[in-house]
Protein backbone atom coordinates (compact mmCIF):
# COMPACT_ATOMS: atom_id res chain seq x y z
CA UNK A 1 0.00 0.00 0.00
CA UNK A 2 2.98 2.27 0.44
CA UNK A 3 3.92 4.76 -2.21
CA UNK A 4 7.29 6.38 -2.55
CA UNK A 5 7.97 9.48 -0.54
CA UNK A 6 8.55 10.52 3.03
CA UNK A 7 7.03 8.64 5.96
CA UNK A 8 4.26 10.20 8.04
CA UNK A 9 6.77 10.97 10.80
CA UNK A 10 9.11 12.63 8.28
CA UNK A 11 6.28 14.74 6.83
CA UNK A 12 5.38 15.99 10.30
CA UNK A 13 9.02 16.65 11.14
CA UNK A 14 9.51 18.59 7.90
CA UNK A 15 6.63 20.77 9.01
CA UNK A 16 8.44 21.58 12.25
CA UNK A 17 6.36 19.28 14.43
CA UNK A 18 8.42 18.17 17.45
CA UNK A 19 8.59 14.64 18.81
CA UNK A 20 6.24 15.81 21.54
CA UNK A 21 3.83 16.96 18.84
CA UNK A 22 4.24 13.61 17.12
CA UNK A 23 3.33 11.77 20.32
CA UNK A 24 0.30 14.01 20.69
CA UNK A 25 -0.60 13.11 17.11
CA UNK A 26 -0.27 9.41 18.03
CA UNK A 27 -2.41 9.86 21.16
CA UNK A 28 -5.19 11.58 19.22
CA UNK A 29 -4.89 8.96 16.47
CA UNK A 30 -5.34 6.17 19.05
CA UNK A 31 -8.42 7.92 20.39
CA UNK A 32 -9.66 8.44 16.84
CA UNK A 33 -9.26 4.75 16.05
CA UNK A 34 -11.04 3.83 19.28
CA UNK A 35 -7.91 2.04 20.44
CA UNK A 36 -6.81 2.09 24.09
CA UNK A 37 -4.20 4.72 25.06
CA UNK A 38 -1.80 1.88 25.84
CA UNK A 39 -1.51 1.39 22.05
CA UNK A 40 0.18 4.80 21.56
CA UNK A 41 3.76 3.39 21.51
CA UNK A 42 2.74 0.81 18.87
CA UNK A 43 1.09 3.52 16.79
CA UNK A 44 4.18 5.73 17.09
CA UNK A 45 6.39 2.84 15.96
CA UNK A 46 4.10 2.08 12.99
CA UNK A 47 3.84 5.71 11.89
CA UNK A 48 7.62 6.04 11.93
CA UNK A 49 7.67 3.90 8.81
CA UNK A 50 4.21 4.43 7.29
CA UNK A 51 3.98 6.23 3.96
CA UNK A 52 1.04 8.17 2.60
CA UNK A 53 -1.22 5.79 0.68
CA UNK A 54 -2.84 6.83 -2.57
CA UNK A 55 -6.62 7.06 -2.19
CA UNK A 56 -9.19 7.08 -4.98
CA UNK A 57 -12.68 8.07 -3.89
CA UNK A 58 -15.65 7.19 -6.11
CA UNK A 59 -19.16 8.55 -5.55
CA UNK A 60 -22.09 6.69 -7.07
CA UNK A 61 -25.81 6.82 -6.13
CA UNK A 62 -25.43 9.04 -3.08
CA UNK A 63 -26.46 12.41 -1.70
CA UNK A 64 -22.91 13.70 -0.95
CA UNK A 65 -23.78 13.49 2.76
CA UNK A 66 -20.83 11.14 3.33
CA UNK A 67 -18.41 13.60 1.74
CA UNK A 68 -20.04 16.43 3.69
CA UNK A 69 -19.45 14.37 6.82
CA UNK A 70 -15.81 13.70 5.87
CA UNK A 71 -15.12 17.39 5.39
CA UNK A 72 -16.33 18.01 8.93
CA UNK A 73 -13.78 15.71 10.47
CA UNK A 74 -11.75 17.65 13.01
CA UNK A 75 -9.39 14.88 14.07
CA UNK A 76 -7.66 14.95 11.71
CA UNK A 77 -9.13 17.82 9.72
CA UNK A 78 -9.74 17.15 6.05
CA UNK A 79 -6.86 19.50 5.22
CA UNK A 80 -4.47 17.62 7.52
CA UNK A 81 -5.72 14.29 6.21
CA UNK A 82 -5.11 15.23 2.57
CA UNK A 83 -1.87 17.13 3.07
CA UNK A 84 -0.17 14.92 5.64
CA UNK A 85 -1.64 11.45 5.81
CA UNK A 86 -3.06 10.35 2.50
CA UNK A 87 -2.65 11.26 -1.13
CA UNK A 88 -6.23 11.83 -2.26
CA UNK A 89 -5.76 11.46 -5.98
CA UNK A 90 -9.38 11.39 -7.15
CA UNK A 91 -12.56 12.67 -5.55
CA UNK A 92 -14.82 14.35 -8.06
CA UNK A 93 -16.54 16.57 -5.49
CA UNK A 94 -13.39 17.83 -3.78
CA UNK A 95 -10.86 17.93 -6.62
CA UNK A 96 -10.29 21.03 -8.73
CA UNK A 97 -9.92 19.11 -11.98
CA UNK A 98 -12.97 17.98 -13.92
CA UNK A 99 -13.87 16.09 -17.06
CA UNK A 100 -11.00 14.53 -19.01
CA UNK A 101 -8.34 15.90 -16.63
CA UNK A 102 -10.07 14.33 -13.61
CA UNK A 103 -10.38 10.94 -15.27
CA UNK A 104 -6.73 11.18 -16.33
CA UNK A 105 -5.81 11.72 -12.65
CA UNK A 106 -7.71 8.58 -11.69
CA UNK A 107 -6.04 6.52 -14.40
CA UNK A 108 -2.61 7.88 -13.44
CA UNK A 109 -3.11 7.06 -9.76
CA UNK A 110 -4.29 3.55 -10.64
CA UNK A 111 -1.27 2.97 -12.86
CA UNK A 112 1.37 4.44 -10.55
CA UNK A 113 0.08 2.68 -7.43
CA UNK A 114 -1.23 -0.54 -8.95
CA UNK A 115 -2.09 -3.05 -6.25
CA UNK A 116 -1.35 -0.56 -3.47
CA UNK A 117 -3.98 2.17 -3.52
CA UNK A 118 -7.03 2.36 -1.35
CA UNK A 119 -10.41 2.65 -3.05
CA UNK A 120 -13.15 4.45 -1.13
CA UNK A 121 -16.71 4.27 -2.45
CA UNK A 122 -19.80 6.11 -1.31
CA UNK A 123 -23.20 5.47 -2.84
CA UNK A 124 -24.85 2.34 -4.15
CA UNK A 125 -24.45 0.88 -7.63
CA UNK A 126 -27.49 0.61 -9.95
CA UNK A 127 -27.77 -2.68 -11.82
CA UNK A 128 -31.14 -1.95 -13.40
CA UNK A 129 -29.98 0.40 -16.14
CA UNK A 130 -26.43 1.65 -16.63
CA UNK A 131 -27.79 5.07 -17.52
CA UNK A 132 -29.27 5.63 -14.06
CA UNK A 133 -25.91 6.89 -12.80
CA UNK A 134 -22.79 7.62 -14.84
CA UNK A 135 -19.57 9.60 -14.42
CA UNK A 136 -17.81 10.93 -17.52
CA UNK A 137 -20.03 8.61 -19.54
CA UNK A 138 -18.86 5.56 -17.61
CA UNK A 139 -21.44 3.52 -15.74
CA UNK A 140 -20.99 3.16 -11.98
CA UNK A 141 -20.66 -0.60 -12.37
CA UNK A 142 -17.88 -0.35 -14.95
CA UNK A 143 -16.00 2.33 -13.03
CA UNK A 144 -16.17 0.31 -9.80
CA UNK A 145 -14.94 -2.89 -11.43
CA UNK A 146 -12.15 -1.11 -13.30
CA UNK A 147 -10.91 0.84 -10.28
CA UNK A 148 -11.27 -1.98 -7.76
CA UNK A 149 -9.16 -4.31 -9.93
CA UNK A 150 -5.88 -2.69 -8.87
CA UNK A 151 -6.86 -1.66 -5.33
CA UNK A 152 -5.32 -3.09 -2.16
CA UNK A 153 -8.72 -2.87 -0.45
CA UNK A 154 -12.09 -1.23 -0.85
CA UNK A 155 -13.78 0.86 1.85
CA UNK A 156 -17.54 1.26 1.39
CA UNK A 157 -18.40 4.51 3.15
CA UNK A 158 -22.00 5.14 4.12
CA UNK A 159 -24.99 2.83 4.33
CA UNK A 160 -25.67 3.12 0.57
CA UNK A 161 -22.25 1.73 -0.39
CA UNK A 162 -22.23 -0.74 2.51
CA UNK A 163 -25.75 -2.16 2.28
CA UNK A 164 -27.61 -0.38 -0.54
CA UNK A 165 -29.09 2.25 1.77
CA UNK A 166 -31.94 4.49 0.71
CA UNK A 167 -31.53 3.87 -3.06
CA UNK A 168 -32.07 0.16 -2.35
CA UNK A 169 -35.11 0.79 -0.15
CA UNK A 170 -38.38 -0.65 -1.42
CA UNK A 171 -39.21 -0.62 -4.29
CA UNK A 172 -35.53 -0.12 -5.25
CA UNK A 173 -36.27 1.45 -8.65
CA UNK A 174 -32.66 1.42 -9.88
CA UNK A 175 -31.80 -2.10 -8.76
CA UNK A 176 -29.26 -0.63 -6.32
CA UNK A 177 -26.74 -2.96 -4.70
CA UNK A 178 -23.85 -2.42 -2.27
CA UNK A 179 -20.16 -2.65 -3.18
CA UNK A 180 -19.85 -6.09 -1.57
CA UNK A 181 -22.42 -7.49 -4.01
CA UNK A 182 -20.05 -6.75 -6.89
CA UNK A 183 -16.49 -6.88 -5.55
CA UNK A 184 -15.75 -10.42 -4.40
CA UNK A 185 -11.99 -10.71 -4.86
CA UNK A 186 -10.81 -7.82 -2.63
CA UNK A 187 -11.20 -7.08 1.04
CA UNK A 188 -14.28 -4.86 1.40
CA UNK A 189 -14.69 -2.92 4.62
CA UNK A 190 -18.04 -1.33 5.43
CA UNK A 191 -18.28 2.01 7.25
CA UNK A 192 -22.06 2.41 7.39
CA UNK A 193 -24.05 5.35 8.68
CA UNK A 194 -26.28 7.90 7.05
CA UNK A 195 -23.84 9.52 7.06
CA UNK A 196 -21.03 7.83 9.02
CA UNK A 197 -19.47 9.80 11.86
CA UNK A 198 -16.71 12.01 10.35
CA UNK A 199 -13.96 10.71 12.61
CA UNK A 200 -15.03 7.12 12.02
CA UNK A 201 -14.33 7.63 8.30
CA UNK A 202 -10.94 9.20 9.00
CA UNK A 203 -10.31 6.68 11.80
CA UNK A 204 -10.61 3.76 9.41
CA UNK A 205 -8.27 5.50 6.95
CA UNK A 206 -5.88 6.21 9.83
CA UNK A 207 -5.92 2.55 10.83
CA UNK A 208 -5.06 1.49 7.30
CA UNK A 209 -2.18 3.93 6.97
CA UNK A 210 -0.90 3.19 10.47
CA UNK A 211 -0.91 -0.57 10.37
CA UNK A 212 -1.07 -1.17 6.62
CA UNK A 213 -4.01 -3.48 7.07
CA UNK A 214 -7.73 -3.31 7.63
CA UNK A 215 -9.06 -3.53 11.20
CA UNK A 216 -10.90 -6.57 12.53
CA UNK A 217 -14.41 -6.76 11.09
CA UNK A 218 -17.75 -8.01 12.37
CA UNK A 219 -20.11 -10.31 10.46
CA UNK A 220 -21.44 -7.35 8.46
CA UNK A 221 -17.98 -6.21 7.40
CA UNK A 222 -17.79 -3.32 9.89
CA UNK A 223 -14.67 -2.52 11.97
CA UNK A 224 -15.28 -3.80 15.48
CA UNK A 225 -13.47 -0.86 17.05
CA UNK A 226 -16.30 1.45 16.02
CA UNK A 227 -19.20 -0.95 15.52
CA UNK A 228 -18.47 -3.53 18.21
CA UNK A 229 -21.18 -2.43 20.61
CA UNK A 230 -24.72 -1.18 20.33
CA UNK A 231 -25.69 2.45 20.82
CA UNK A 232 -27.81 1.19 23.72
CA UNK A 233 -24.86 -0.47 25.48
CA UNK A 234 -22.82 2.73 25.39
CA UNK A 235 -25.69 5.20 25.89
CA UNK A 236 -25.38 7.57 28.82
CA UNK A 237 -29.17 7.19 29.30
CA UNK A 238 -28.85 3.43 29.73
CA UNK A 239 -29.22 3.64 33.55
CA UNK A 240 -32.75 4.99 32.99
CA UNK A 241 -33.63 2.04 30.78
CA UNK A 242 -32.46 -0.27 33.55
CA UNK A 243 -34.54 1.68 36.06
CA UNK A 244 -37.61 1.57 33.81
CA UNK A 245 -37.75 5.35 33.37
CA UNK A 246 -38.92 6.28 29.88
CA UNK A 247 -40.01 9.41 28.03
CA UNK A 248 -43.54 8.75 26.74
CA UNK A 249 -43.71 11.82 24.48
CA UNK A 250 -41.10 14.25 23.23
CA UNK A 251 -42.14 16.95 25.67
CA UNK A 252 -43.25 15.20 28.85
CA UNK A 253 -41.49 15.18 32.19
CA UNK A 254 -39.43 12.13 31.22
CA UNK A 255 -38.17 13.82 28.05
CA UNK A 256 -37.24 16.94 30.00
CA UNK A 257 -35.34 14.84 32.53
CA UNK A 258 -33.44 13.03 29.81
CA UNK A 259 -34.95 9.60 30.42
CA UNK A 260 -34.64 6.67 28.03
CA UNK A 261 -36.19 7.14 24.55
CA UNK A 262 -36.89 3.44 23.95
CA UNK A 263 -40.67 3.88 23.94
CA UNK A 264 -40.36 6.71 21.41
CA UNK A 265 -38.84 4.33 18.89
CA UNK A 266 -35.13 4.51 19.69
CA UNK A 267 -33.32 1.80 17.71
CA UNK A 268 -30.24 2.01 19.93
CA UNK A 269 -30.63 -1.55 21.27
CA UNK A 270 -30.25 -3.06 17.78
CA UNK A 271 -27.85 -0.57 16.22
CA UNK A 272 -24.10 -0.98 16.21
CA UNK A 273 -22.26 2.33 15.91
CA UNK A 274 -20.00 4.70 17.84
CA UNK A 275 -22.36 7.70 18.09
CA UNK A 276 -22.85 7.33 21.87
CA UNK A 277 -19.17 7.79 22.64
CA UNK A 278 -17.49 9.39 19.63
CA UNK A 279 -20.49 11.70 19.12
CA UNK A 280 -20.82 14.39 16.44
CA UNK A 281 -19.71 17.97 15.87
CA UNK A 282 -16.39 17.59 17.65
CA UNK A 283 -17.86 15.40 20.33
CA UNK A 284 -20.59 17.89 21.28
CA UNK A 285 -23.63 15.62 21.09
CA UNK A 286 -25.43 12.82 19.29
CA UNK A 287 -29.12 12.29 18.43
CA UNK A 288 -30.12 10.74 21.77
CA UNK A 289 -28.34 13.48 23.72
CA UNK A 290 -30.27 15.97 21.61
CA UNK A 291 -33.55 14.30 22.58
CA UNK A 292 -34.28 12.10 19.57
CA UNK A 293 -34.03 8.34 19.42
CA UNK A 294 -31.53 6.52 17.23
CA UNK A 295 -33.00 5.61 13.81
CA UNK A 296 -30.55 2.76 13.26
CA UNK A 297 -28.99 4.26 10.13
CA UNK A 298 -25.88 2.07 10.24
CA UNK A 299 -27.85 -1.17 9.98
CA UNK A 300 -28.74 -2.95 6.73
CA UNK A 301 -32.24 -2.11 5.47
CA UNK A 302 -32.82 0.55 8.13
CA UNK A 303 -35.17 2.51 5.87
CA UNK A 304 -37.56 -0.44 5.58
CA UNK A 305 -37.19 -1.67 9.16
CA UNK A 306 -40.39 -0.17 10.50
CA UNK A 307 -41.47 3.24 11.78
CA UNK A 308 -38.83 5.42 13.41
CA UNK A 309 -41.21 6.37 16.23
CA UNK A 310 -42.50 2.94 17.17
CA UNK A 311 -40.89 1.10 20.07
CA UNK A 312 -38.84 -1.94 19.10
CA UNK A 313 -41.09 -4.06 21.29
CA UNK A 314 -44.11 -3.21 19.13
CA UNK A 315 -44.93 -5.35 16.09
CA UNK A 316 -43.89 -3.70 12.82
CA UNK A 317 -45.99 -5.87 10.51
CA UNK A 318 -49.08 -4.66 8.68
CA UNK A 319 -52.05 -3.64 10.85
CA UNK A 320 -54.24 -6.44 9.53
CA UNK A 321 -51.86 -9.05 10.92
CA UNK A 322 -52.11 -7.55 14.40
CA UNK A 323 -55.88 -7.45 14.18
CA UNK A 324 -55.93 -11.05 13.03
CA UNK A 325 -53.82 -12.07 15.99
CA UNK A 326 -56.20 -10.31 18.35
CA UNK A 327 -59.14 -12.19 16.90
CA UNK A 328 -57.36 -15.51 17.30
CA UNK A 329 -56.47 -14.71 20.88
CA UNK A 330 -60.03 -13.76 21.62
CA UNK A 331 -61.93 -10.55 21.97
CA UNK A 332 -60.77 -10.07 25.55
CA UNK A 333 -57.15 -9.80 24.45
CA UNK A 334 -58.07 -7.31 21.72
CA UNK A 335 -60.01 -5.24 24.20
CA UNK A 336 -57.08 -5.25 26.59
CA UNK A 337 -54.73 -3.94 23.88
CA UNK A 338 -57.21 -1.23 22.94
CA UNK A 339 -57.65 -0.29 26.60
CA UNK A 340 -53.89 -0.11 27.16
CA UNK A 341 -53.44 2.02 24.06
CA UNK A 342 -56.18 4.39 25.16
CA UNK A 343 -54.60 4.58 28.59
CA UNK A 344 -51.17 5.32 27.13
CA UNK A 345 -52.65 8.00 24.89
CA UNK A 346 -54.50 9.57 27.81
CA UNK A 347 -51.33 9.60 29.96
CA UNK A 348 -49.36 11.11 27.13
CA UNK A 349 -51.99 13.79 26.64
CA UNK A 350 -51.97 14.56 30.36
CA UNK A 351 -48.18 14.87 30.39
CA UNK A 352 -48.12 16.91 27.19
CA UNK A 353 -46.91 20.43 27.79
CA UNK A 354 -48.43 22.72 25.23
CA UNK A 355 -46.37 25.61 23.94
CA UNK A 356 -48.17 28.52 22.38
CA UNK A 357 -46.85 31.21 20.06
CA UNK A 358 -47.09 33.62 22.99
CA UNK A 359 -44.81 31.32 25.06
CA UNK A 360 -42.24 31.22 22.30
CA UNK A 361 -42.26 34.98 21.99
CA UNK A 362 -41.81 35.31 25.76
CA UNK A 363 -38.76 33.05 25.69
CA UNK A 364 -36.94 35.15 23.08
CA UNK B 1 -39.17 27.36 27.17
CA UNK B 2 -38.65 23.60 27.59
CA UNK B 3 -35.20 22.62 28.75
CA UNK B 4 -33.08 20.36 26.56
CA UNK B 5 -32.21 16.90 27.87
CA UNK B 6 -28.53 17.79 27.82
CA UNK B 7 -28.82 20.47 30.48
CA UNK B 8 -31.00 18.60 32.94
CA UNK B 9 -29.81 18.10 36.47
CA UNK B 10 -30.31 14.38 36.90
CA UNK B 11 -27.92 11.94 38.58
CA UNK B 12 -27.27 9.08 36.15
CA UNK B 13 -24.36 7.58 37.98
CA UNK B 14 -22.03 7.32 34.98
CA UNK B 15 -19.26 9.29 36.73
CA UNK B 16 -19.03 7.09 39.81
CA UNK B 17 -17.48 3.99 38.16
CA UNK B 18 -14.89 6.24 36.53
CA UNK B 19 -13.94 7.79 39.86
CA UNK B 20 -13.40 4.29 41.21
CA UNK B 21 -11.26 3.41 38.19
CA UNK B 22 -9.16 6.50 38.91
CA UNK B 23 -8.84 5.41 42.55
CA UNK B 24 -7.54 2.00 41.47
CA UNK B 25 -5.12 3.65 39.04
CA UNK B 26 -3.72 5.87 41.80
CA UNK B 27 -3.13 2.81 43.97
CA UNK B 28 -1.35 1.13 41.04
CA UNK B 29 0.79 4.23 40.43
CA UNK B 30 1.92 4.21 44.04
CA UNK B 31 2.56 0.48 44.14
CA UNK B 32 4.33 -0.04 40.82
CA UNK B 33 4.85 3.36 39.19
CA UNK B 34 2.62 2.30 36.29
CA UNK B 35 0.75 5.18 34.67
CA UNK B 36 -2.83 4.91 33.40
CA UNK B 37 -4.49 6.88 30.64
CA UNK B 38 -8.29 6.94 30.34
CA UNK B 39 -9.84 8.13 27.08
CA UNK B 40 -12.93 10.14 27.99
CA UNK B 41 -14.09 9.93 24.38
CA UNK B 42 -14.55 6.17 24.73
CA UNK B 43 -16.97 6.34 27.65
CA UNK B 44 -20.73 6.87 27.76
CA UNK B 45 -21.04 10.30 29.28
CA UNK B 46 -23.79 12.86 29.10
CA UNK B 47 -23.14 16.54 29.71
CA UNK B 48 -24.25 16.19 33.32
CA UNK B 49 -22.10 13.09 33.88
CA UNK B 50 -19.02 14.93 32.70
CA UNK B 51 -19.87 17.96 34.79
CA UNK B 52 -20.17 15.68 37.83
CA UNK B 53 -16.84 14.05 37.08
CA UNK B 54 -15.00 17.34 36.63
CA UNK B 55 -16.67 18.77 39.71
CA UNK B 56 -15.59 15.75 41.75
CA UNK B 57 -12.01 15.98 40.48
CA UNK B 58 -11.71 19.73 41.04
CA UNK B 59 -8.61 21.73 40.09
CA UNK B 60 -5.12 21.47 41.50
CA UNK B 61 -1.86 23.36 41.50
CA UNK B 62 -0.54 22.89 37.97
CA UNK B 63 -2.05 24.37 34.83
CA UNK B 64 0.12 24.02 31.71
CA UNK B 65 -0.38 24.61 28.01
CA UNK B 66 1.66 22.74 25.42
CA UNK B 67 1.82 24.30 21.97
CA UNK B 68 2.55 21.37 19.67
CA UNK B 69 0.37 20.88 16.61
CA UNK B 70 -2.26 23.03 18.34
CA UNK B 71 -2.71 23.86 22.00
CA UNK B 72 -3.00 21.07 24.57
CA UNK B 73 -3.96 21.80 28.14
CA UNK B 74 -2.56 19.76 31.02
CA UNK B 75 -4.39 20.44 34.25
CA UNK B 76 -3.71 18.73 37.53
CA UNK B 77 -6.88 18.00 39.45
CA UNK B 78 -7.36 18.47 43.17
CA UNK B 79 -6.05 14.89 43.47
CA UNK B 80 -2.29 14.92 43.03
CA UNK B 81 -1.28 12.56 40.26
CA UNK B 82 -4.62 12.84 38.45
CA UNK B 83 -4.36 15.04 35.37
CA UNK B 84 -6.84 16.22 32.76
CA UNK B 85 -5.19 16.33 29.33
CA UNK B 86 -7.10 17.94 26.46
CA UNK B 87 -5.66 17.99 22.96
CA UNK B 88 -6.82 20.62 20.48
CA UNK B 89 -5.89 21.15 16.86
CA UNK B 90 -4.56 24.39 15.41
CA UNK B 91 -8.12 25.62 14.92
CA UNK B 92 -8.71 25.17 18.65
CA UNK B 93 -11.11 22.25 18.12
CA UNK B 94 -10.99 19.52 20.73
CA UNK B 95 -9.43 16.33 19.34
CA UNK B 96 -9.16 14.09 22.37
CA UNK B 97 -9.65 14.23 26.14
CA UNK B 98 -7.83 12.03 28.59
CA UNK B 99 -7.53 11.53 32.31
CA UNK B 100 -3.90 10.62 32.98
CA UNK B 101 -2.83 9.13 36.29
CA UNK B 102 0.89 9.78 36.50
CA UNK B 103 3.53 11.61 38.53
CA UNK B 104 4.22 13.74 35.44
CA UNK B 105 2.13 13.46 32.22
CA UNK B 106 4.28 12.32 29.32
CA UNK B 107 3.30 15.35 27.26
CA UNK B 108 5.07 17.65 29.71
CA UNK B 109 8.37 15.78 29.53
CA UNK B 110 10.90 16.80 26.89
CA UNK B 111 11.42 13.99 24.42
CA UNK B 112 14.87 12.49 23.75
CA UNK B 113 14.65 13.17 19.99
CA UNK B 114 13.83 16.83 20.58
CA UNK B 115 16.59 17.20 23.17
CA UNK B 116 19.07 15.70 20.69
CA UNK B 117 17.96 18.17 18.02
CA UNK B 118 18.28 21.03 20.48
CA UNK B 119 21.78 19.99 21.53
CA UNK B 120 22.90 19.80 17.93
CA UNK B 121 21.28 23.14 17.07
CA UNK B 122 22.93 24.90 20.00
CA UNK B 123 26.30 23.39 19.18
CA UNK B 124 25.97 24.54 15.60
CA UNK B 125 25.02 28.04 16.67
CA UNK B 126 28.06 28.26 18.96
CA UNK B 127 30.32 26.80 16.30
CA UNK B 128 31.46 23.89 18.48
CA UNK B 129 31.66 20.21 17.65
CA UNK B 130 28.55 18.21 18.32
CA UNK B 131 29.14 15.61 20.99
CA UNK B 132 25.72 14.01 20.96
CA UNK B 133 24.28 12.32 17.96
CA UNK B 134 20.95 10.64 17.40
Amino acid sequence: MAIDGPTIAEVLRQQGISRRGFLKFCATTASLMALPPSMVPAIAAALENARRPSVIWLSFQECTGCTESLTRSHSPSIEALILEQISLDYHHTLQAASGTAAEAARKAAMQENAGKYLLVVDGSIPLGNAGFSTIAGISNLDMLKETAAGAAAVIAVGTCAAYGGIPAAQPNPTGAVPVSAIIKDKPVLNVPGCPPIPVVITGVLAHFLTFGSLPELDALGRPKTFYGETIHDRCYRRPFYDQGKFAETFDDEGARKGWCLFKLGCKGPVTYNACATTKWNQGVSFPIQSGHGCIGCSEPGFWDAGPFYKALSMPIGPAKAAVGAAVVAGLAAGSAVALRNRSAKKSAQAAHQKVTVADLEKSK
Amino acid sequence: MPSTPADDNVWRGNALPLLNEIRHALERLLATGETTVIDLGALPMGAQDEAELLDALGTGEVDATVDAGGPSSVRETAFHGVWRVTHRNEAGETQARFIEIAFVPELLMSQREDVTDSSNALSKRLGVEQNIRK
